[in-house]
């Protein structure tokens, strides 16, 4: 498959590596040496949590080089960045600064409305979010080499997320029973190449890991999406937004790697402080989401 | 009696493993406690990050068990697992299991644009023990061995540097060999259970 040549094998390659692990959003070096001590496979450098993006409003950029640097000098494990949806010249200076992985993420307020960034165009390998099956593969076909689902960022409520692995694994499941000429209209419908679609049908699965974001908050969170068919997870204010900002790391990590195990399940849900303060996302207004940034 | 091959699964590519055991003709089991642990012959480390890898180890009182069923069964390290392996690592510094005399530099190519995949031509040992021809070895942010003991028989390098080295049970590969189709590596560590 023509998705699938040497250099995608080799940005495939790294988020192999990331599963079963967990991506903490930091905002500076401090916070990445607490998530590295804390277990976290991979750290995501960004000007504001999503919380914060959030509550302030603005326009939500890329992060200041300076402060991206900063956090990848101090940490020894991989530094990813965002930049906006479309944006590709933000990605051209996270390629040439040499972060590890770029998210084209609905969390930054969109450059582009129609269309995303040629991500096969770059040698650094892109992440970027989806909320459903079709979503994903538009994605892949543009040279994502990892999907996460979107969940709700800055929400601190998993429901999104819950939402989006569950559609993506029922809509996975779907075209595993269905013939091969039923899979064209079905490309259409989701509209996503057939190639594609043909391989989620044969192969019971993306071609890329499916990592869970958008809402984590608690092991348990993690646990779920873990359960629901997540890979790993990012989390992103549920961390730094806390009361004790490295017992939750610490604690989401293990409950990541025991996500099957109840018993670990309870020892990391033991003395963490507050969560985050969480929102309905039910009584977000439309143009409050994140989510629907993208297509 | 069939072999009960281990995968350590606190962290990283575990999956891509399993699948490589078997289709090496054997089968996998994720070991994430001391109590699995001591329900498998041998065991992989597998690629992923090292100090994620390392934190559980200790957190969970993984540590020592680990270094003990080192001394008495085989183990087979992959990148980060390679990592955990060695006497010596560098850059950072950090602790490992210091089962096999090899020092170790981490993120030694340099950063994800650094990843890349080759085609090497393995020392004599490794054909005549597996057969077949070049290796496809595919390297993420790998690590170089910067130093092999003398008791360390290097199976394979890569631009001079070893970088599929066995010492007595162990063996230890800085690429990773469960990321292609090619699985003789995985056969030659099947072969020492």
């Amino acid at each position: 498959m023509r998705y699938l040549d040497e250099e995608f094998r080799v940005k495939v390659g790294l988020a192999e590596m990331l599963k079963g692990g967990v991506i903490m959003d930091v905002t500076n070096a401090e916070q990445a040496v607490i998530a590295e001590k804390a277990g976290a496979a991979a750290v995501m450098a960004l000007e504001r949590v999503p919380a914060d993006i959030r509550k302030e409003g603005g326009v939500a950029r890329m992060a200041p080089v300076r402060k991206i640097r900063e956090i990848m000098e101090a940490v020894s494990i991989p530094v990813m960045a965002k930049c906006r949806i479309g944006h590709f010249v933000e990605a051209r200076i996270l390629e040439a600064l040499e972060v590890d992985y770029i998210d084209e993420s609905e969390v930054l307020t969109p450059a582009d409305e129609e269309h995303h960034v040629d991500k096969r165009a770059f040698r650094v390998p892109f992440v970027c979010g989806a909320r459903n099956l079709g979503e994903a593969l538009r994605r892949i076909a543009e040279g994502a080499a990892m999907i996460r689902t979107k969940g709700e960022a800055g929400s601190g409520n998993v429901v999104e997320a819950v939402r989006h692995m569950r559609a993506i694994q029922r809509e996975i499941r779907q075209l595993t029973v269905l013939g091969k000429e039923e899979l064209a209209a079905e490309a259409k419908r989701l509209q996503a190449p057939l190639e594609l679609v043909e391989y989620v049908a044969e192969h019971g699965k993306l071609p890329v890991p499916n990592f869970s974001a958008g809402g984590i908050a608690t092991p348990a969170d993690a646990a779920l999406v873990m359960q629901l068919g997540a890979e790993a997870v990012f989390v992103g204010s549920g961390i730094f937004k806390s009361e004790d900002p490295e017992a939750r790391a610490r604690a989401i990590v293990k409950a990541v790697t025991y996500y099957n195990d109840p018993q670990k399940l309870l020892e990391a849900s033991e003395e963490l402080g507050m969560g985050m303060p969480g929102l309905d996302v039910s009584k977000l207004q439309e143009s409050e989401l994140l989510q629907t940034r993208g297509w | 009696m069939t072999l009960r091959v281990g995968v350590l699964a606190l962290q990283g590519d575990f999956d891509a493993h399993c699948r490589a055991v078997e289709r090496a003709g054997a089968a996998a089991r994720l070991v994430r406690t001391a109590a699995e642990l001591d329900a498998v012959d041998g065991l992989i480390l597998p690629g992923g990050e090292s100090t994620t890898m390392l934190t559980l180890l200790r957190e969970e009182r993984l540590f020592e068990p680990l270094r003990e069923f080192g001394r008495r069964r085989p183990i087979f390290g992959t990148c980060a697992g390679a990592i955990l392996l060695a006497r010596e690592v560098s850059h950072p510094q950090q602790e490992s299991l210091e089962l096999m005399d090899i020092a170790v530099e981490r993120n030694a190519y340099g950063r994800q644009l650094n990843s890349h995949v080759a085609r090497i031509q393995p020392e004599e040992e490794f054909l005549r023990r597996t057969g077949g021809g070049e290796l496809e070895t595919v390297f993420i942010r790998a690590p170089v061995i910067r130093r092999a003991g003398e008791a360390v028989k290097v199976l394979a390098r890569y631009r001079g540097d070893p970088v599929l080295v066995e010492q007595g049970l162990h063996l230890a590969a800085t690429f990773h060999p469960e990321l292609t189709e090619d699985n003789r590596v995985h056969r030659l560590f099947l072969a020492k259970l």
